[in-house]
C-alpha cells in the first residue's frame, strides 16, 4: 500500500515536470501537446528524486570551527589538544554521524502528529480565523478555538482564559509588564526569583526603569525557594510575584501551591512561568491559586513560534495590552493569530493529555537510569534538588574537567551547559551560581534532556560516551593536575566574560 | 461494525507496525513502534464492543496519520544518527 503511495507520488510530480519542462515549447504553440516532446519530458522526470536530503554534517564543522576559534584561556588549553581528542571522539564506522538529540529543554522536535495537524492550514485552510463574514474564516475560527480548549484543558481551566501569544517570552513579557502597569496607581512592588528565565528578569528589569521596585528573591543550594522568605517580601504595594514552574537549567521544580496560597492570603496576583512545566509535570491553575501563566509550544513538541498565557477571568486580573490594534483575544493580545501554529500548539496539547502516563513513565525511566550511570562516574554532583524535579532535565557537575570542552569533545550528541541563551558565552551559568556553585563547578556543568521521543539506546550511548571522555579528558585537565598537586580552585581568575 | 473480529484487530496491529517501521527518523520510528505495542498490549482484554468499536473507530484516524506522516519522512530524510546503523535492516 505504501509503495502505491510512493508511485502515486512519483507520479504527481511526474506531471509537474511535464509542465515545468515544457515552458518554453509553449511559445511555439501546439507542440506541446505533441507526443514525442511529451516523453523527453516524461523520461527527464523519472530520474528526479522526491527525496530531499540535508546534510548536517557541514553545519556542525562550520560551527565547531567557529567556537573554537571564539573560545579564549581556559579552553584554549583544551582546545589546542583537539588532536588528541580525536582520540576520544569515537569514530565508529558504519553508523550513522548526526548527533543524539539530548537539547529538551531548548526545544523539542515537533510531533509528527502535530505536523499532519499543521499541514492543512498550508494547503487549504487559509481564511483568517477572525474574518466572520464566510466559510473561510469559520472553518479556521473553529479549529483554532478547538485549539484553545485543549490548551486550557491541560491545565483545568476555561477556554476563555487563554491568550494566543508568539510563546512564553512574549507571555512573560505581557504579565510582568501588563499587570503592574495596569495597577501602578495604587501598586509598584513585583516580586521573583534569581533564578527565573531570562526573559521575566529583564522583564522585571525594563519594570525598574519605570519606577517599579522589584524584589529578587534568593533560592537555597536546591533551587527553591523559601516561603517564608517570600511571605516576608509581600508588601502593602505588591502587585505581582512570579515565580517560574520549572526551570529550565536545573530542573527544579517550585512549590507552586503553595506559593499560590501565601499570594491569595495576601491577595497579590500569582504569575508562573511554565514554559517547562506545562504538560510535564501536573499544574491545576484552580487547585494551586494561579492567576496567571506563561506556555510555549515548542516545548511540548508543538510548532516553534506559538505560546499561551493564562488569564484569570474569576476573579478577573487586569493588564495593559502591550499590542495595541484591532482587539483580537479578549484585546490582551491584538493581531491575526496564525492558525498553523495555534492548531499545532492545540494538538500538542491534546497529545501531552493523551500520552501522559505513557511519557511519564518512560522519561521517568530513562532519566533514572542516566542519572545513575553519570553520577557513578567519580567526582560527579546533581545539581539542583534531587527530590522535586522534573525528571526530563538532568544537569550533573563534572568537576575537573571544563563543560565547554567537553561538549567540543562531543559532537555526536547534542547537549548544552545551560539555557540556550547563555550556552554561547563562557559565563558560567547564574542560575548554577543562585544555587551555590562556585566558578569552576559552575563551568563543567552539563544538562541533559529527555523527551517523549529519547531511546533507551541512546541514553546507553550517552552515558557510555560520557564516561570515556570524562575520564580522558580529566587526564588531559591542568585543573586536574592543579587538584593533585593541591591548588585551590577558586584562586584562579577566569578570563573571557 | 456491531463486533470487532480477532483478525481485524490483528490486522490493524501489523498495519501499525508497519506503517512505523516506514519512518525514516529513528526516533519517531521507534516511539510510534514502542507506542503501539504498548497500547495493544493495554487493550488486549477489553471485551465491550462499545468501548472496542470506538478504539478501532480511533485507531484508523491514527492509522491515517501514522501513513502519511511516515511517507513524509521517507521523503524529508536526514544523516542517520549515530547510533543507527548505516546498512538498514531490509538488506
Ligand atoms: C522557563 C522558560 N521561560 C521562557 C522560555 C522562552 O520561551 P519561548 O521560546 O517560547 O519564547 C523558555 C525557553 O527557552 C524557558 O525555558
Amino acid at each position: 500500500m505504501l509503495r502505491q503511495g510512493i508511485t502515486g507520488l512519483t507520479r504527481v510530480s511526474r506531471l509537474l515536470r511535464v509542465g515545468a519542462n515544457s515552458r518554453p515549447a509553449l511559445s511555439g504553440g501546439i507542440r506541446l501537446y505533441s507526443k514525442a516532446a511529451s516523453n523527453a519530458a516524461l523520461k527527464f522526470a523519472d530520474d528526479a528524486a522526491l527525496e530531499t536530503h540535508t546534510d548536517t554534517e557541514a553545519a556542525a564543522r562550520e560551527q565547531t570551527v567557529t567556537r573554537a576559534a571564539a573560545t579564549s584561556s581556559p579552553s584554549e588549553v583544551i582546545g589546542s589538544s583537539t588532536s588528541a581528542l580525536q582520540n576520544a571522539y569515537a569514530e565508529n564506522t558504519g553508523f550513522g554521524t548526526r548527533p543524539i538529540y539530548l537539547d529538551m529543554q531548548a526545544t523539542t522536535p515537533t510531533d509528527p502528529r502535530v505536523l499532519d495537524t499543521m499541514l492543512k492550514f498550508y494547503t487549504g485552510l487559509y481564511g483568517n480565523p477572525h474574518s466572520n463574514t464566510h466559510a473561510y474564516g469559520w472553518e479556521t475560527n473553529k479549529e483554532v478555538e478547538n485549539a484553545r480548549k485543549n490548551v486550557a484543558n491541560v491545565i483545568n481551566a476555561d477556554p476563555k482564559e487563554i491568550i494566543f501569544t508568539s510563546g512564553a517570552t512574549e507571555s512573560n513579557n505581557m504579565v510582568l509588564k501588563g499587570v503592574p502597569r495596569f495597577y501602578k496607581r495604587s501598586k509598584k512592588h513585583i516580586i521573583t526569583t534569581r533564578t527565573e528565565h531570562k526573559c521575566v528578569l529583564e522583564a522585571a528589569r525594563a519594570m525598574v526603569n519605570e519606577g517599579f521596585d522589584v524584589t529578587f528573591l534568593n533560592v537555597d543550594n536546591e533551587g527553591l525557594v523559601n516561603l517564608k522568605e517570600l511571605e516576608e517580601a509581600i508588601r502593602p504595594d505588591t502587585c505581582l510575584v512570579s515565580v517560574m514552574a520549572v526551570n529550565n537549567e536545573i530542573g527544579v521544580m517550585q512549590p507552586l501551591k503553595e506559593i499560590g496560597s501565601i499570594c491569595k492570603k495576601h491577595k497579590v496576583y500569582f504569575h508562573t512561568d511554565a514554559a517547562q512545566a506545562y504538560g510535564k509535570v501536573p499544574i491545576d491553575v484552580n487547585e494551586m491559586n494561579i492567576d496567571l501563566l506563561s506556555v510555549s509550544s515548542h516545548k511540548i513538541y508543538g510548532p516553534k513560534g506559538a505560546g499561551a498565557v493564562f488569564v484569570r477571568r474569576r476573579p478577573r486580573v487586569r493588564l495593559d495590552p502591550i499590542f495595541s490594534g484591532g482587539g483580537q483575544e479578549r484585546g490582551l493580545r491584538s493581531g491575526t493569530l496564525p492558525p498553523p501554529l495555534v492548531a499545532g500548539f492545540g494538538e500538542a496539547a491534546r497529545l501531552v493529555v493523551q500520552e501522559n502516563d505513557a511519557d511519564i513513565a518512560h522519561i521517568k525511566r530513562l532519566s533514572e537510569k542516566l542519572t545513575k550511570g553519570l553520577l557513578s562516574i567519580p567526582d560527579t554532583s546533581l545539581n539542583g534538588s534531587a527530590e522535586h524535579r522534573y525528571p526530563g532535565c538532568v544537569n550533573v557537575s563534572f568537576a575537573y574537567v571544563e563543560g565547554e570542552s567537553l561538549l567540543m569533545a562531543m559532537r555526536d550528541i547534542a547537549l548544552s551547559s545551560g539555557s540556550a541563551c547563555t550556552s554561547a558565552s563562557l559565563e558560567p551559568s547564574y542560575v548554577l551560581h543562585a544555587i551555590g556553585k562556585d566558578d569552576a563547578l559552575a563551568h563543567s556543568s552539563i544538562r541533559f534532556g529527555i523527551g517523549r521521543f529519547t531511546t533507551e539506546e541512546e541514553v546507553e550511548y550517552v552515558v557510555d560516551a560520557i564516561s570515556k571522555r570524562v575520564k580522558f579528558l580529566r587526564e588531559l585537565s591542568p585543573l586536574w593536575e592543579m587538584v593533585q598537586e593541591g591548588i585551590d580552585l577558586n584562586s584562579i581568575e577566569w578570563s573571557g566574560h | 461494525m456491531s463486533s470487532l473480529t480477532r483478525t481485524q484487530v490483528l490486522g490493524l496491529y501489523k498495519q501499525f507496525i508497519k506503517n512505523a517501521n516506514n519512518f525514516n527518523d529513528y526516533n519517531f520510528k521507534n516511539y510510534f513502534l514502542r507506542r503501539t505495542r504498548a497500547s495493544f498490549r493495554e487493550n488486549r482484554d477489553v471485551k465491550d464492543q462499545e468501548k472496542l468499536n470506538l478504539l478501532y473507530t480511533n485507531a484508523l484516524k491514527d492509522l491515517g496519520v501514522l501513513k502519511r506522516q511516515s511517507l513524509i519522512s521517507q521523503m524529508y530524510t536526514f544523516d542517520k544518527l549515530v547510533v543507527e546503523p548505516l546498512k538498514t535492516e531490509h538488506e
